[in-house]
This record gives C-alpha cells, sequence and structure tokens, in this order.
C-alpha cells in the first residue's frame, strides 16, 4: 500500500495552500475531500442552469498577495476585480454610497453630515495604520509566550517590538481598539447614526458579538484589514466565482505533483504508539502518510475524527470549549433581471459593488438580541453582492444571481431544530426585507438556495457553520489560538498538524493559516522552507 | 484663606487615605468636601425618617496593605469575615456561597467551584503587584520597566499550563468563563452577577469582566462579601480618625468652585483652590478625588488642558448603569429558607436573565426585569434603622444614566414597581412591612455625589481605561498635565470599589 509523506484533510483553501507548498517543497502529498467538489467554503457551483454560485464566501480582500504571486494564482486562473463602491441602505430611504475615489466619497457623505465627511478621513488614516500591524503578523508563526526556546523569544521580541515603536500615545489607541466595541469605537468619531452603522457592519459580519460587544472593533479591523492589489481595506471578486480561488491553488498543487481525493469522507485520523500515520476513510479505506494535517475547524478535529483515548488529558475538554459559534446565514438567488432599488437612479454604483441592507444602529443590535433568543430579528443585516452586474462570467447573459449574506441566524432555534419549513421562513424574511428597497425583487427570483448554520456545517463541515473556524476574540487570537500552547499549527498527536481557519490568524480567505502550517511542518522535516513570511506592500 | 502643603478635594475613601498617607509623611493636609459628611459614597444616607443605608452596602476588597500601612485597626477598623452570598430562588432552591462551600448544588458542582476559585484566587495574587503600584508610563525609565518585567515574570511563575490560561481567560465574557465549569443556572448566575456588577456589561459582553473581578478577589475575604463590623460608616470612622491622628483637617460643607491655576504661556501651576463661598485656600500641591471629568472640566477647565488630552477625557466613558434602591421595613424581612440575613442576596437567577436586562439598557430602556444584590445593613449596624426595624439596601442593573425619557416620573415609577415586584417573589411579606422607599437612579447619583455619570467606578472599568490608561495616559501615574495638580480618586489605577489603593498609590507617587 502506498504511503504518502502528507496527507491534509479537507480542501478548502487552506487545505489547498498547504498543499501546494508542501508538494512545492518535494513531498508527495494528497489532499482528502468529503464532497464531489473541491474548495469547502471558497466555491463556485452551477445550482441553475448556467448561473455559477459563490455559495459561501463571495468576496476576496484577505488573500495574501505574496501567496498569490508565489504560487503563480494569476496562471493558475485567478483574477481579482475590485469593488468600486458600496450602497448601503438605511431607514426611511436613506441611503449612503460609499465610493473608492476619496472626491466623491467626501461629497457624498457631505450630504448625510459635514462632520463625519472629515471624520472619515480620520477613521481611514487610523484604521490603515492598525492594518498594517496586523498583517506584519499574518505570515508569522505565533510564538508561545511560556516558551523559553530562542525562536518564541525572538518572535515575542519582534511582536513587543512591533507594538513598542508605535510610541506611547499610539499604543493606548491599539489597546483601545482591540478591545472596545464596534459601537464605541466609532462614536469616537462620528455623528451620524447611519454612517455609523454603515461602519459598523464589517464588525459584526461572522460573529457572535453585536455591535454593543466589546471585542467587535477588532472583527471591523479583521474585516478591512485586506486589500486588493495592496488597496488595503478594498475589496474584490474574483472571476468565475470564488471557486477561481480553490482551482488555482488546486492548479498549483497538483503542478507540483500533489493529489487530490474527492468524494472521500474522513472517519478517524490513524494513531500508533502516539503518532498520526495515516486517515481511515468513511468507507473504510485507510491511507497512511508520514503526516496528517486538519484543514477542518479545531472543534470536529478533536471530537470527531480523533479518538479520545488517543488525546492527551485535557484536549477534548479543550475542544469542546472552543467557541466556534454560528451566527450567520446566507441567502443565495439567481435573478431573471437586475432588481430596481429605490432611491437609486439608473441603478447607480449596482454595477460597480456591493449592497449592504442596514437599517440603524439599532436595528443591527436588535438583530444580535433576536439571536440570542434563538430566533432571527424580521429585520435583518443583509449584505449583498450582484457580481453578474459587473463580472459577467457567473450568470447567463442578461441575467443576473446575488448573494446575500446574513447577520445573525442562529445554530439553533429556540423552538427546537431547523427544519425545510423554518429555513424557508428565513429565506422568506430576508428577500421581504430586499423588497422593501426594491419593489418587484421577488418576481425576478428564478431560483434561491437558503443556508442556515445548520445547511453550512452538513455540507462544509463548518461546525455551526462558523465562518472564522473559532471566534476571533481575543481569548482566541494569536498564540491562543485555537488554544494555548497549540498556536503553532502543531498538534498534541505527534506528526500531526492543523492548518485550518482556527489556526492563527483565523478566518477569511487568506490562505495564510495553510501557508503558515506548512513552514512549520517544512521545518519539522528540516527541509528548506519555500513560504514567504512578509507580504509585499507594507513597508 | 489658608495655606497648606496639599489640599485633597473630596473626602471619600480615596481622598481620605490618601490625606492620612501625606499627612504621616509631616505634610500639612486640608480635605476639603462639598457634603456636610465625609465618606462620599460611604456615607449613610437618611432616606426616610429614621432610616439610613449606606451607597456602598460592603466592602469586599478594601485592601488590607492599605488598612496595614494606615494603621485602621488601631483607629478602630475590624472586618465582620466573609458573609455568605446567597442566589435566591422563588421557590426556596436557594444557592449559597461562602469560601469555597456552595450549598444548594450538586457536589460535583461543588468541587468544580473550589478549583475555579482557587484559579481565581491565584490569578488575583499575580495582579496584586500592579494594583498596589504606580503603573508606570510605556516607554519611561528603566526602573519603570522593572514594574512590567516582575509583573511578567510573576505570570511567568504560574507555571506554563497556568500562565497559558490565565493569558485565555483574563479577557473571558464572564459566560464563556463560568459555562466551561459549571452546569447550574443559578450558580452561573450569581458567579456572572459577580463580573457584571457595576459595569456596562452582560455575561456574553468580552475583554471587560474578569480583571475587574480579580481586582475585586483581591481582597482579604477573596471576593466574600463582608462589611467592616459596625457598618460601612465604622470603614469611614476608622480613616477619619487615622486622618486626623496624622494631622489632616478635614473640612465638610465647603464646595469647591475652582481650581487656581497661577502662570502664564511660559507655565502654569495649580496653587490653590476657590470655594464657592469665596474662599481661597492655597496649596503647591492639589489632589482630587473627584471623578477625571469633574476634576479637569467643572474644577480646572479645559483652557488649562492640550487638545488632545481634553478629547481623551471627554471620550471616557462615565456612564453609570446601576441605580441604588433604599427600602425602610417596619420587621425583618422574610425569606423562604433563609435565617441569616446578614449576608448578600443576590436576584439573577440566569445567564440570560442578566443578558435580558441588558439589552434593554442598550437602546435607553430601564430593565423590566431587573437583576440585583441586595443586603440588610440594618443586621451588620443597627443604628441604621429603628429598633426592631431594617432597611434593605439594593444595587439594582440595568439602569441606564442616558434613559430614554431623562428618568422622567413616569419612568421612575415604573422602574420602582418592577424592583419591588422582584423583590416581591423573593420576600414574601415584603408588601406587609415597607414604610417606604427610595430609588436613586444614575442620575440622581451624579446630582447629589457629584459624579459624573452616577458611576461608582468614576469611569467604566473597561481594559481600554484601566491600569497605564486610568483614565488616560499623561495622568495615569496620578499626576495631570498641570503641575501640581494630582488624581487620587477611583478614576485612577487600579480603579472603583472601597478599595483605597488609588489614594494610597497616589499619596506615594506626589511623596516621590
Amino acid at each position: 500500500m502506498k504511503k504518502y509523506d502528507a496527507i491534509i484533510i479537507g480542501a478548502g483553501h487552506n487545505g489547498l495552500t498547504n498543499g501546494a507548498y508542501l508538494a512545492k517543497a518535494g513531498l508527495d502529498v494528497l489532499v482528502v475531500e468529503k464532497n464531489d467538489y473541491i474548495g469547502g467554503a471558497a466555491v463556485s457551483r452551477e445550482l441553475e442552469d448556467g448561473y455559477w454560485y459563490s455559495s459561501c464566501s463571495y468576496v476576496c480582500s484577505m488573500m495574501r498577495h505574496v501567496i498569490h504571486r508565489d504560487l503563480d494564482l494569476t496562471r493558475h486562473g485567478l483574477v481579482l476585480v475590485p469593488y468600486l463602491g458600496t450602497l448601503a441602505f438605511g431607514d426611511n430611504g436613506t441611503i449612503l454610497t460609499s465610493y473608492t475615489a476619496e472626491g466623491p466619497n467626501y461629497n457624498e457623505l457631505k450630504r448625510h453630515s459635514a462632520h463625519d465627511a472629515d471624520a472619515m478621513f480620520r477613521l481611514y488614516a487610523d484604521l490603515e495604520r492598525y492594518s498594517v500591524l496586523i498583517r506584519k503578523t499574518l505570515l508569522r508563526t505565533p510564538p508561545d509566550p511560556t516558551s523559553f526556546k530562542p525562536r518564541d523569544i525572538r518572535e515575542l521580541l519582534f511582536l513587543a517590538k512591533t507594538f513598542w515603536d508605535l510610541g506611547e500615545a499610539e499604543l493606548y489607541e491599539y489597546i483601545r481598539f482591540f478591545t472596545m466595541s464596534a459601537a464605541e469605537f466609532l462614536d469616537d468619531y462620528f455623528e451620524n447614526d447611519f454612517i455609523k452603522a454603515v461602519m459598523a457592519t464589517p464588525g459584526i459580519i461572522g460573529t457572535a458579538l453585536g455591535v454593543d460587544s466589546p471585542g467587535s472593533a477588532y472583527i471591523l479591523l479583521h474585516h478591512v484589514m485586506g486589500d486588493v492589489d495592496g488597496n488595503i481595506g478594498a475589496w474584490g471578486l474574483a472571476r468565475g466565482g470564488m471557486g477561481a480561488i480553490s482551482n488555482a491553488l488546486a492548479g498549483a498543487l497538483k503542478e507540483h505533483g500533489g493529489e487530490i481525493k474527492t468524494d472521500a469522507p474522513v472517519d478517524q485520523i490513524l494513531v500508533k504508539n502516539g503518532k498520526a500515520c495515516g486517515i481511515v476513510l468513511e468507507n473504510g479505506d485507510e491511507l497512511y502518510a508520514d503526516i496528517v494535517v486538519s484543514n477542518l475547524d479545531a472543534k470536529r478535529t478533536f471530537t470527531k475524527i480523533v479518538e479520545r483515548k488517543d488525546l492527551p488529558p485535557g484536549i477534548f475538554e479543550r475542544a469542546e470549549n472552543f467557541k466556534i459559534r454560528g451566527s450567520s446565514g446566507k441567502v443565495n438567488i439567481a435573478l431573471s433581471g437586475l432588481p430596481k432599488f429605490t432611491g437609486v437612479p439608473d441603478n447607480r454604483y449596482i454595477n460597480r459593488g456591493g449592497q449592504a441592507f442596514i437599517g440603524s444602529m439599532e436595528t443591527l443590535e436588535r438583530a444580535y438580541d433576536a439571536w440570542k433568543h434563538g430566533t432571527w430579528s424580521e429585520d435583518l443585516f443583509i449584505e449583498s453582492v450582484i457580481p453578474s452586474a459587473w463580472e459577467p462570467t457567473v450568470a447567463p447573459p442578461g441575467k443576473h444571481w446575488m448573494s446575500n449574506f446574513i447577520q445573525y441566524c442562529p445554530p439553533q432555534l429556540a423552538d427546537g431544530p431547523w427544519t425545510a419549513e423554518k429555513r424557508d421562513a428565513f429565506g422568506q424574511t430576508v428577500i421581504n426585507k430586499i423588497e422593501r428597497y426594491a419593489p418587484g425583487f421577488k418576481d425576478l427570483i428564478v431560483h434561491m438556495e437558503v443556508r442556515t448554520p445548520f445547511e453550512i456545517e452538513n455540507e462544509i463541515g463548518l461546525t455551526e457553520g462558523n465562518i472564522f473556524q473559532g471566534e476571533l476574540t481575543i481569548d482566541q487570537l494569536l498564540f491562543n489560538r485555537p488554544f494555548p500552547g497549540y498556536a503553532q499549527y502543531r498538534m498534541p498527536i505527534k506528526n500531526m498538524y492543523m492548518c485550518g481557519s482556527s489556526t492563527h490568524p483565523g478566518g477569511g480567505v487568506s490562505s495564510a493559516c495553510g501557508a503558515n502550517a506548512a513552514r512549520e511542518i517544512l521545518r519539522d522535516l528540516r527541509k528548506p522552507n519555500t513560504v514567504p513570511e512578509d507580504d509585499c506592500y507594507d513597508d | 484663606m489658608g495655606s497648606y502643603d496639599a489640599i485633597i478635594i473630596g473626602a471619600g475613601h480615596n481622598g481620605l487615605v490618601c490625606a492620612t498617607t501625606l499627612a504621616k509623611k509631616g505634610k500639612n493636609v486640608l480635605v476639603l468636601d462639598a457634603a456636610e459628611a465625609p465618606g462620599g459614597l460611604a456615607q449613610d444616607r437618611a432616606f426616610h425618617d429614621g432610616f439610613m443605608a449606606p451607597i456602598a452596602h460592603g466592602a469586599t476588597a478594601f485592601s488590607r496593605t492599605v488598612a496595614d500601612k494606615l494603621s485602621l485597626k488601631q483607629a478602630g477598623l475590624s472586618f465582620s469575615g466573609s458573609r455568605s452570598t446567597t442566589a435566591l430562588d422563588a421557590d426556596g432552591a436557594h444557592v449559597s456561597i461562602i469560601g469555597e462551600t456552595v450549598h444548594g448544588v450538586d457536589p460535583s458542582e461543588t468541587a468544580a467551584y473550589k478549583t475555579y476559585r482557587q484559579k481565581l484566587l491565584r490569578y488575583a495574587k499575580v495582579l496584586d503587584l500592579i494594583w498596589h503600584n504606580t503603573m508606570p508610563r510605556i516607554g519611561g525609565g528603566l526602573m519603570d520597566a522593572l514594574i512590567y518585567a516582575r509583573g511578567g515574570l510573576k505570570v511567568r511563575m504560574l507555571g506554563k499550563e497556568d500562565m497559558g490560561e490565565f493569558v485565555r481567560v483574563i479577557t473571558l465574557p464572564m459566560r464563556d468563563l463560568i459555562d466551561e465549569v459549571f452546569s447550574d443556572p443559578k450558580l452561573q448566575g450569581l458567579l456572572s452577577w459577580d463580573g457584571v456588577m457595576g459595569s456596562k456589561l452582560a455575561p456574553r459582553s468580552p475583554n471587560n469582566a474578569v480583571m475587574p473581578l480579580l481586582l475585586r478577589m483581591n481582597g482579604e475575604s477573596g471576593g466574600d462579601y463582608q462589611t467592616p463590623k459596625g457598618g460601612i460608616k465604622a470603614l469611614v470612622g476608622a480613616l477619619v480618625t487615622a486622618a486626623e491622628s496624622a494631622g489632616a483637617v478635614i473640612q465638610t460643607s465647603k464646595p469647591i468652585k475652582r481650581i487656581i491655576v497661577d502662570g502664564d504661556e511660559n507655565g502654569q501651576r495649580a496653587t490653590g483652590v476657590e470655594l464657592e463661598s469665596g474662599e481661597v485656600f492655597s496649596a503647591p500641591i492639589i489632589v482630587s478625588s473627584a471623578d477625571p471629568k469633574n476634576t479637569f472640566f467643572k474644577l480646572l477647565g479645559a483652557q488649562h488642558l492640550g487638545i488632545e488630552f481634553t478629547n481623551r477625557i471627554k471620550r471616557l466613558r462615565t456612564n453609570g448603569y446601576v441605580a441604588k434602591f433604599h427600602i425602610a421595613l417596619s420587621d425583618a424581612p422574610k425569606i423562604e429558607g433563609v435565617e441569616d440575613l446578614g449576608g448578600r442576596f443576590v436576584i439573577a437567577p440566569t445567564f440570560d436573565a442578566i443578558e435580558f436586562a441588558y439589552d434593554e439598557a442598550k437602546y435607553g430602556g430601564a430593565s423590566t426585569d431587573p437583576v440585583m444584590e441586595f443586603t440588610i445593613p440594618s443586621f451588620n449596624d443597627s443604628s441604621l434603622a429603628p429598633a426592631n426595624q431594617h432597611v434593605l439596601s439594593a444595587n439594582v442593573m440595568y439602569a441606564p444614566y442616558d434613559e430614554k425619557s431623562g428618568w422622567s416620573d413616569a419612568a421612575r415609577e415604573t422602574f420602582t414597581k418592577n424592583i419591588l415586584s422582584t423583590l416581591q417573589r423573593y420576600i414574601p411579606n415584603l408588601k406587609d412591612i415597607t414604610i417606604a422607599h427610595e430609588l436613586l437612579t444614575p442620575l440622581d447619583l451624579e446630582r447629589e455625589y457629584h459624579v459624573t455619570g452616577g458611576h461608582w467606578h468614576h469611569a467604566e472599568m473597561a481594559v481600554e481605561q484601566m491600569l497605564m490608561m486610568r483614565p488616560t495616559y499623561q495622568a495615569a501615574q496620578y499626576e495631570t498635565p498641570v503641575p501640581g495638580l494630582y488624581l487620587c480618586g477611583a478614576g485612577s489605577h487600579p480603579g472603583g470599589g472601597l478599595l483605597g489603593i488609588p489614594g494610597w498609590n497616589a499619596a506615594r507617587q506626589i511623596l516621590k
């Protein structure tokens, strides 16, 4: 029976990145995937004739450039198309268009508040500075603060110096930013509630926190620290849908000799004499390897595919307590034509970027309150984009595909488990809200896919459908991610690693987790490092 | 007119601690307070004919170090020792905690509580060094960095496992901290109450709960409820005695109009205070135990401060979320299954009960189903009520300072009704024995006690407003941008509660 150098469980973008780097270093790599398609949550699937659904993630901004370049993803078909602006809808017909270009953006903000138009410059400048600091850590392995190894001490000093160099005043601003709520953080800048709400939305996407919860300001940063072509905070589409990213990574993997096996759900990781030595598939097939890398989330990895007896004491409990809360839903819609939004002359800017259906700060927070009660708000926050309006490859000519990301959607309902009826009722709530802003919208619907945390968990394997593979709160960031003592991608079982978003630097289609894990694996194998540590653009 | 070495603004407990510490070193100290009696929020308040209650009804975390250094024992202070805290259950199945013991829960929970408490006490001990020292400025000298190095070493000395755990739990929301360990809903409610009490926090709110909790656990009783023998007034009394015997002069009913600043464009300096009456006192050192916003904006005036500093003080989060509620009782309250009424009682039955009460406050509403803790202070101090009669003192959440109607009469009435009906559920004879009651919203506390936002802690105890950031940098070492002016109140490191540490730290910093 063949023995691989490394088997990676899960062909999501981090698993493929990890595999690509290991294969590039000359390892014999196999990536196994439970679904009959690759990509995990970064997929494009033709769920309706001619319509290509990016059924989970829908926007690209966090992908590390250096990986993009290093793995030659452009040659493997990855092209990013930047957003030029976003329309945000408030109560009583209030609309705010965010433009990438400074001049128009300023004028538009001024329509709502002259004070806030000026404050926006300050916010952007601050966010960019904060981002640059975090970005320095993305492609580095977090140090273990309890260790006295030279490498850990060096990395700790690097972190300490990075912070120290900020200077006193700036450092305190960072601490505020890292610990405060998005609402209170934005109170320092804006007076207009709607502008605040528009700027606060990245603070809640994918997380079980509200705009008023301490810690949501960091989530806000996590969503805006990405970039398109070095333009920090910019978002973009992948041409052909998010699957283009996975396909490009798979292309790189295969080019370096790696293999992918789909339709291969893993039953468990084989452990002999305290060392991981392969996997057993659900069909009973055993596959062997020197190294096993799990791209599943930490909870799933340690409570589902590793036998408890193989784990040192305490790890199972840590995995059980790992915070991975379902809070988001997704509604993907095939449309026969472009919706007509009230108050948007000529559908201006629909063809250049996203739409956010917001309401007010209170709407956002009340949607979170509903989640706490195990239900969903009738006035949900919806972040949408109609990629086909400006990236024509994902829908038939003249037709459109619309992605709607919804916050919040509970993983369990107070009145019992999710059923098909409840799921459809959730979908109805979403399209009802859009219909309010775009009368006639419902008549355009050709096909609709509604995904609650329940569907996302079942199809993609993300516990509770959490898009980050674990909450991005301080107790689960950097050297605490996924658990203290195991933040360097090596897991408690020898020869076993993790490479998913449950590890540093966390969720988002960044490929950073997979790349960082590959660096540590190569280090343990005493192979030359093929993984970059620094990104371009920032210095 | 008079001249002193130092003038302390406010005769609250921190002002008195600071005054005593300075006077003991031979300084000629004057303490001025606007109220008729010293004690600030620790003084007894007559709310009905013959009935009194202290605003602060516990002294759980008063610093042993401060008590020792100020010889408060000799001044007559002693503590009751640990008192039980009981989470009330409407059906009488209460859960009660004292020390490491829990009554009314499954034995497995009792064992878990012991481990949980020991763990938190270990962490509290690590931080002791931090609380009892001035937090140095980042980028200060080598000696300053030493505090951080020593703090870091203490954390490191916990051992690998424990250190990792410390770093992880320090920012956890109460709900996660507790949910990992306990499954009894009443115990969960009770323990999370101890983390969120007094703050704009709910059990699900991350980052800001554990640090203040560890600060409260740093006291002698390890976080157990305790009072001074003879009530809170005994603590105030001891502090006054200590201050006066050290030679400090305390003058009450002396509201201050402004802090006098002399100087020109080449430099300014605080040189004295002017009273509302026009009277002037001068001293080269002015120490304010008033909250930072009051100190800088009302007493000093922003014209003496730089714009960035002013902005940072302005954005301090100082809105209070706790109301004080007093009831005059004609007889002892009866609580089913409870014999000792000298402890502390908590009505916060589950995580969600607290969380949902909080949710209303986010939008400016007072909680319909309030959560609270209460004590019957007259059991420990019989002078608070006529013979055989009692007072009930409750801290009720959530009562937002910026209530949407501005605490209209209707809003106060509804909130009062909700508090009473909640209490009635647990104290069946309440209606029959109630003589009078009083609600003090944060707005009332602000008006009557000159505390901005009516916030107990003078400023929210949140990470970004603690340690070397309390109240903000350039004022966190008790010195302010105006030479000669210092802070020593709860708005300074380590923060609010009846601790006495800010006053003591400030005095030592002044003496340096």
